[in-house]
C-alpha cells in the first residue's frame, strides 16, 4: 500500500541518516531549551518571588500564641482590691505524648483527686482530641496539687503543667452586682470585634457591672509565644516570647470593708444598701444580697447553680439597687415637707389625724388605725402620719410635689458606668395624661404623697434623695475615685427649711418616731431618717373590717417592701444612706431597715464596734454568705438528685430539713416554702436574663 | 594508541561520573530529608545505586545484537505482564500496578519506558529504507506504541502512560517519517484534549484543574503544588543550609523524599544546588545525543537517542511538576527520589547506551547504513 501524498520525495540511505542527524539535533536542542526554560522557572520562583514564599515558608513554620494579659485590678478608695488576679494552676494531657494514658490517667486521679465524672470527662475528651490538642485534666489547682503533679512530671509522659491568671473576687457575692463578672468572649463579640485575642483559651472580658463598663481599661496588652511546628500542628521549640502588658486598674469611691459590711449585714435578707459620701456624692457602698459569687461565675457557672439562682424567690440574678424598682412609701415624707414648706406652708400648722379620711369616693387610711391626732409636720414625719400628708399635699397641688422630686434625685438618670439601670418614675398630671391618657385625680395626689401608686424608686436613687436632703445640694452619684465633676447645683431651697426637715427626720429615729431601730449608739453621732412601708398588695375593705393581715402571716411575695432613708450625724451630715428590704414587711427588728443601715453607719464611724455586732449576729443567720450559700447549693444538688431518683429516699427527709435549714427566708420568717425554692421565678418577670450564652451550660 | 591500557580508556569514566555526582548529591538531600540520619532513605539509596551502577557496567559489556534480537521477545513479555498487572488488578479492585512476585513487587510499565523504544527501533531498523514514507511504516510503530499505552492508562497511570507514548514517537520521529505527520497529529491531540480531558477519572481531572490554579484549593488538592513552590522559593539562591530546611523537617512539604525531592533539595541548596543538578543532568542528556549521533548503526542510533529522551522526560516532567508548570503526575526524578523501580529503569537506560557507545568505539562492524 503506497500513500501517494508521502512519496514527494525519494529516500536514501544517506538523506536518511542526514534527517536523522538533524532531527537528533533538534531533539537535543529542544532538551537543552526546556533545561533553560526549567532554570529560568526555578530562578523567577527563588530570586524574583522569593520574599514572597520566605514568608509564606514562615507562616508555615511559625505559629503565633497569644498570652492572655492580665486584667487591670479594680481597687477601692483605699487602695484594696476589690478584683484581682489569682495566679491559676492548671493541668492538661497532651495526648500524643502519653504512653500509657490509663495509668497517668489512674496517678493524676489519685494525685489531685478528681471525681469519676472528671474523670469521664477526661477519657471522653482523650478520644476525640486531635493528638496535639490539651486536654484540660484541672484547674484552680493548689500549689500543692500543682507541685505534687510537677515533681511527678518524669513518670507522666504528656502532663503538662501550667500557670495562668484568673480573676479573683476576694469579697465574693458581697462585690456581685457591683463589679459584675468575666467570662469567655461569647462568638458574637467576636464576630463584631474579630479580635484573635477574644478566642483565645484563658482570655476574659467583662460580662457584668464596673468589669463591662471598664472592660477597655481593664484589658491589657496581650503577650506572645512564637513557637515552631510541624504540618500536624505539634510544637517543636519555642522561639521568642513578649511578655503581657496588665491592663490598667481602676480606682472606685467604694470602701471594701463598707461593700462587704452592707453585704454581710444584708443578712438573709433580699435587699440592697447604697451609702453616698454628702461631701460629693460618692458612692461608698451599694451592694445589693443576695447575690451571685463572681468568682464561681467567672469560672463558668454550673447549670444547677444557675438553676438554683434563678429559681430562688430572693432573685440573687438581680441587681437590686439599680434594677429593682420599689414604691418609696413613706420615705418621700420629707421631701414632700420640703414642698410644702417651699409652698409657703408653716411647719408648725396643724392637721388632726383621726385614722382615716375620705378622698372622693375612698376611704384613705393612715397605718395608724386609732389615729395620731392633732400633729405638726414635725410630728408627722415622725410618727409617719399619713393623714397629715394627704390634708397637706391637697393644699398645695401634685406639681409642686413632683417639682420637688424631682430636685432630689427621684425619676433622674444618671451617668453610671453600669451596662444596664431602671429609673424610678415621679408621676404628675402631665406625666398622667400623656402615660394613660386620663385626667389626674385628687387620689392621686394623695397616693404619692405617701409614695404609693405611679410613684417609684430604686435604692440608688433614693440614696441620692437622702444626701440632697442632707446637704441641699444636687450630687451626683460617682464611682470613679477622684473623678473630676462639676460643683453640685443647689436644691434651691432655703436652708432654714432643711434644718426643719433634718430635725423631723432625726426626730423619726431619736425622737420617738417610727424610727427607733436606726438609732446610733455613738457618743455625737446621730441618725436622721425616715423608715417606709410600700405595700405590694391591695388590701381590700373586708380585710379592713377584720383587721388587716400581719406580713408574718402572708407569703414572701405579698409581704411589704421595708425601706428607710437617712444620713449622719443629723446635724452636720457626712454620709447619706439608703436601704431597702424586699417583702421584708418588718416581721423581723434585727434584719429590717433601720437597723441594718444603722450598724451599716456606724461601720463608718466605729468599725470594731458595727463588726463585733454583726458577727454575733451571723451566727444566727448560719454564718457568712459564702457559708450560706454553699450550704443551701449542697442542699440544692441533694433535692434535685432526689427528684431524678439517684439518691435513697430515706435520705430525702434530711436533705429537706437541711434545704429547710439553708433556705435564706425561712430560718428568720418561720414561713415554709417547701425546698428546693418554690418556681416564683418562673413567673417573675424581672428574673433577667442569664449573664450570656455559655453560661447556663458552663459545666 | 595511548600508554593507558585499552580496558581503562575504553571503561566510561566520564559518564559514571556524572551518575555518581547526582546520585551522591541525592543521597546527601535523602540523609536531610530524614532530619540528618542515614536511616531509613540515604543508606538503603546508595546500596541501590551501587548495585544497579554494577548492573548497567554489565549491561554495557553485552553486544548491541542481543537487546536487537531480544527487543521484541522483551516487548512481548512485558506486556503479557501488563495485562496479568490488569487482570490482577481487576479482581483487587481500584489502581493496580504492581505484581507481587513474593520476594519484591513488580511494576511492568516501568520496564516499558525503555523496552518500547527498543521495540519501535528495532521495527524501523528493520524496515527497509524505501517504506520510510509509506502506511507502512507508520500503524504498526502506533500498534507497537498503543497497545502499551492503552494498558497503562487504564491501570490508570497518567504520567507513566505518556512517557511510554512520547519515548515511542520520539523514536518515530527520529526514524526519519515526515515531519508532516507529527506537526498534523500536534493539531489533532490539541483538539482532542478537552475531549480526552471528559474521559479522565476525577482524581485526574482534579490534578490537572489544580495544576492550571493550585492557589484555589491550598490547603486541598493544590497543597503538593504550594507547599514544593514555598519551599523552592523560600530557598532563594544560596539555600537555607543543609539540614535547616523547614518545609521539609517540619513535615509541610508532602512526598519531600519521593516525587518532590527536588523541591527538599532546592530549600536547602537553593537556585545554586539547581543549577548544578540541573547542568549534570543536561550533562548527562548530552553525553547520551552525542553517543547516538557518533552511532554508525541505525538501530543504535535510535536506540541511544530514544532512551536518553526517555531519561529526559522523567526529569522534565517531575521538575515541571515541582516548580508547578506540570500537574502533579507522579513521575519521581532519577537517582534523586528514593524508589528502587525508577532507578532500575534509569540505570537499564544508562547501561544500553554505555553498551552502544561501547560498540560504536569499536567501530570493527560496518551498521546497516553502511
Amino acid at each position: 500500500m503506497k500513500l501517494s501524498f508521502l512519496k514527494k520525495k525519494t529516500v536514501t540511505e544517506a538523506s536518511l541518516s542526514f534527517t536523522f542527524t538533524r532531527r537528533a539535533m533538534v531533539v537535543g536542542g529542544l532538551q537543552a531549551g526546556i533545561g533553560a526554560m526549567l532554570v529560568t522557572r526555578m530562578a523567577w520562583i527563588s530570586v524574583a518571588e522569593n520574599e514572597k514564599y520566605n514568608l509564606l515558608s514562615e507562616s508555615n513554620r511559625v505559629n503565633l500564641t497569644l498570652i492572655p494579659p492580665r486584667r487591670g485590678w479594680i481597687i477601692d478608695r483605699n487602695g484594696r482590691p476589690l478584683a484581682n488576679n489569682r495566679t491559676d494552676f492548671r493541668v492538661d494531657l497532651i495526648p500524643e505524648r502519653m504512653t500509657d494514658p490509663e495509668g497517668t490517667i489512674r496517678n493524676l486521679t489519685h494525685l489531685l483527686s478528681l471525681t469519676d465524672d472528671e474523670v469521664d470527662r477526661i477519657k471522653d475528651e482523650l478520644d476525640k482530641s486531635a493528638g496535639f490538642r490539651p486536654v484540660q485534666v484541672a484547674e484552680k489547682l493548689t500549689y500543692d496539687q500543682f507541685a505534687a503533679v510537677s515533681v511527678r512530671l518524669p513518670d507522666l509522659p504528656g502532663v503538662a503543667p501550667s500557670q495562668g491568671f484568673s480573676r479573683n473576687y476576694p469579697a465574693g457575692a458581697t462585690v456581685g452586682h457591683l463589679l459584675g463578672y468575666v467570662g469567655a468572649a461569647s462568638a458574637k463579640e467576636f464576630e463584631e470585634r474579630k479580635d484573635p485575642l477574644l478566642i483565645t483559651p484563658g482570655f476574659k472580658v467583662g460580662k457584668d457591672g464596673l468589669e463591662r463598663s471598664f472592660d477597655k481599661e481593664l484589658t491589657g496588652k496581650p503577650g506572645a509565644k512564637r513557637v515552631e511546628v510541624t504540618a500536624r500542628g505539634k510544637i517543636v521549640r519555642e522561639l521568642t516570647t513578649r511578655p503581657d502588658t496588665p491592663g490598667n486598674p481602676i480606682k472606685l469611691t467604694i470602701d471594701a470593708g463598707l461593700q462587704e459590711y452592707a453585704g454581710r449585714r444584708l443578712a438573709t435578707q433580699s435587699g440592697s444598701v447604697v451609702v453616698i459620701d454628702c461631701h460629693n456624692g460618692d458612692v461608698l457602698a451599694m451592694a445589693s444580697m443576695p447575690s451571685f459569687d463572681p468568682n464561681s461565675f467567672s469560672d463558668g457557672i454550673s447549670h444547677l447553680e444557675w438553676d438554683m439562682l434563678s429559681k430562688d424567690d430572693h432573685v440573687p440574678l438581680r441587681n437590686k439597687t439599680l434594677q429593682g424598682l420599689y414604691p418609696p412609701g413613706s420615705t418621700v415624707k420629707p421631701m414632700v415637707a420640703l414642698a410644702l414648706l417651699e409652698a409657703g406652708i408653716s411647719p408648725m400648722d396643724t392637721v388632726n389625724c383621726p385614722g382615716a379620711i375620705r378622698v372622693g369616693n375612698t376611704l384613705f387610711h393612715c397605718h395608724k388605725k386609732r389615729g395620731h391626732g392633732s400633729l405638726n409636720m414635725r410630728g408627722a414625719i415622725a410618727q409617719s402620719c399619713d393623714i397629715y400628708f394627704y390634708q397637706m399635699a391637697q393644699r398645695i397641688g401634685m406639681d409642686r410635689i413632683a417639682s420637688m422630686a424631682r430636685r432630689v434625685g427621684m425619676g433622674q438618670k444618671f451617668p453610671l458606668p453600669f451596662p444596664s439601670q431602671s429609673y424610678g418614675t415621679v408621676p404628675d398630671p402631665a406625666w398622667k395624661l400623656k402615660k394613660y391618657k386620663q385626667k389626674w385625680q385628687v387620689y392621686d395626689t394623695v397616693n404619692a404623697t405617701i409614695g404609693q401608686g405611679y410613684m417609684l424608686i430604686n435604692p440608688l436613687q433614693m440614696a441620692v434623695m437622702a444626701a440632697r436632703l442632707a446637704t441641699g445640694r444636687q450630687l451626683m452619684p460617682n464611682f470613679i475615685f477622684g473623678a473630676q465633676r462639676p460643683a453640685p447645683t443647689p436644691v434651691g431651697v432655703d436652708e432654714e427649711h432643711l434644718v426643719t426637715i433634718r430635725d423631723a427626720m432625726s426626730a423619726v429615729v431619736n425622737g420617738g418616731g417610727t424610727g427607733a431601730a436606726a438609732r446610733i449608739n455613738l457618743p455625737g453621732v446621730m441618725m436622721a431618717g425616715k423608715t417606709g412601708t410600700a405595700q405590694v398588695r391591695r388590701i381590700t375593705m373586708t380585710e379592713r373590717g377584720g383587721g388587716v393581715r400581719s406580713n408574718a402571716s402572708l407569703p414572701f411575695k405579698l409581704r411589704d417592701h421595708a425601706l428607710f432613708q437617712g444620713f449622719a450625724p443629723f446635724d452636720n451630715p457626712r454620709y447619706a444612706i439608703a436601704c431597702i428590704i424586699e417583702h421584708g414587711g418588718h416581721v423581723n427588728r434585727v434584719e429590717d431597715a433601720p437597723m441594718i443601715a444603722a450598724d451599716t453607719m456606724t461601720f463608718l464611724f466605729d468599725q470594731a464596734k458595727a463588726m463585733e455586732k454583726l458577727e454575733t449576729l451571723e451566727k444566727d443567720w448560719g454564718g457568712p454568705p459564702a457559708d450560706r450559700m454553699a450550704r443551701q447549693m449542697a442542699a440544692y444538688r441533694l433535692a434535685k438528685a432526689i427528684e431524678k431518683g439517684e439518691a435513697p429516699p430515706p435520705q430525702a427527709a434530711n436533705a429537706a430539713n437541711a434545704a429547710n435549714g439553708a433556705e435564706p427566708g425561712n430560718a428568720a420568717t418561720g414561713a415554709t416554702p417547701p425546698p428546693p425554692a418554690p418556681p416564683a421565678a418562673a413567673d417573675d418577670d424581672d428574673t433577667p436574663p442569664p449573664p450570656g450564652p455559655g453560661a447556663g451550660t458552663a459545666q | 594508541m595511548s600508554i593507558v591500557p585499552e580496558p581503562l580508556t575504553q571503561f566510561p569514566w566520564r559518564v559514571l561520573g556524572i551518575l555518581l555526582a547526582i546520585a551522591g548529591f541525592g543521597t546527601l538531600v535523602l540523609y536531610s530529608a530524614a532530619g540528618g540520619s542515614i536511616t531509613p532513605w540515604a543508606i538503603n539509596q546508595g546500596v541501590r545505586f551501587i548495585i544497579f551502577a554494577c548492573m548497567a557496567l554489565v549491561l554495557s559489556r553485552i553486544p548491541l545484537e542481543i537487546f536487537a534480537r531480544f527487543a521484541f521477545p522483551a516487548y512481548g513479555s512485558v506486556l503479557v505482564a501488563l495485562l496479568l498487572v490488569e487482570l490482577i488488578g481487576g479482581v483487587a479492585g481500584g489502581s493496580q500496578r504492581w505484581i507481587n512476585l513474593g520476594f519484591m513487587q513488580l511494576q511492568p510499565s516501568e520496564f516499558m519506558k525503555p523496552i518500547i523504544v527498543l521495540a519501535v527501533a528495532r521495527f524501523y531498523a528493520l524496515l527497509p529504507v524505501g517504506e520510510i514514507r509509506r502506511w507502512n511504516a507508520i500503524w504498526p510503530a502506533l500498534v507497537l506504541i498503543g497497545v502499551p499505552f492503552m494498558l497503562v492508562l487504564v491501570q490508570p497511570d497518567l504520567g507513566t502512560a505518556t512517557m511510554i507514548a512520547a519515548g515511542g514517537v520520539t523514536v518515530m520521529f527520529l526514524a526519519g517519517l515526515p515531519l508532516r505527520l507529527f506537526v498534523g497529529s500536534g493539531l489533532a491531540f490539541a483538539c482532542i484534549v478537552p475531549i480526552a480531558f471528559s474521559f479522565l477519572h476525577d482524581y485526574q481531572k482534579n490534578r490537572v484543574l489544580i495544576f492550571l490554579d493550585p492557589e484555589s484549593d491550598p490547603l486541598g488538592a493544590g497543597y503538593h503544588i504550594s507547599q514544593s513552590k514555598i519551599a523552592i522559593g523560600s530557598g532563594g539562591i544560596f539555600g537555607k543550609g543543609f539540614l535547616q530546611g523547614t518545609q521539609s523537617h517540619l513535615d509541610y512539604l508532602p512526598e519531600g523524599h519521593t516525587d518532590f525531592v527536588f523541591a527538599t533539595m532546592a530549600e536547602e541548596w537553593g537556585l545554586l544546588g539547581g543549577l548544578l543538578l540541573i547542568g549534570a543532568f543536561m550533562l548527562l542528556f548530552r553525553w547520551g545525543i552525542g553517543v547516538s549521533l557518533r552511532a554508525q548503526d541505525k538501530y543504535a542510533r535510535l536506540v541511544a537517542a530514544g532512551l536518553t529522551t526517555t531519561v529526559f522526560f522523567y526529569v522534565a516532567i517531575n521538575l515541571m511538576m515541582v516548580m508547578g508548570l506540570a500537574p502533579v503526575v507522579g513521575i519521581p526524578l532519577p537517582f534523586m527520589s528514593y524508589g528502587g523501580s525508577s532507578m532500575l529503569t534509569v540505570m537499564l537506560c544508562v547501561g544500553i547506551i554505555m553498551a552502544i557507545e561501547r560498540s560504536g568505539r569499536r567501530g570493527s562492524r560496518p551498521g546497516n547504513w553502511g
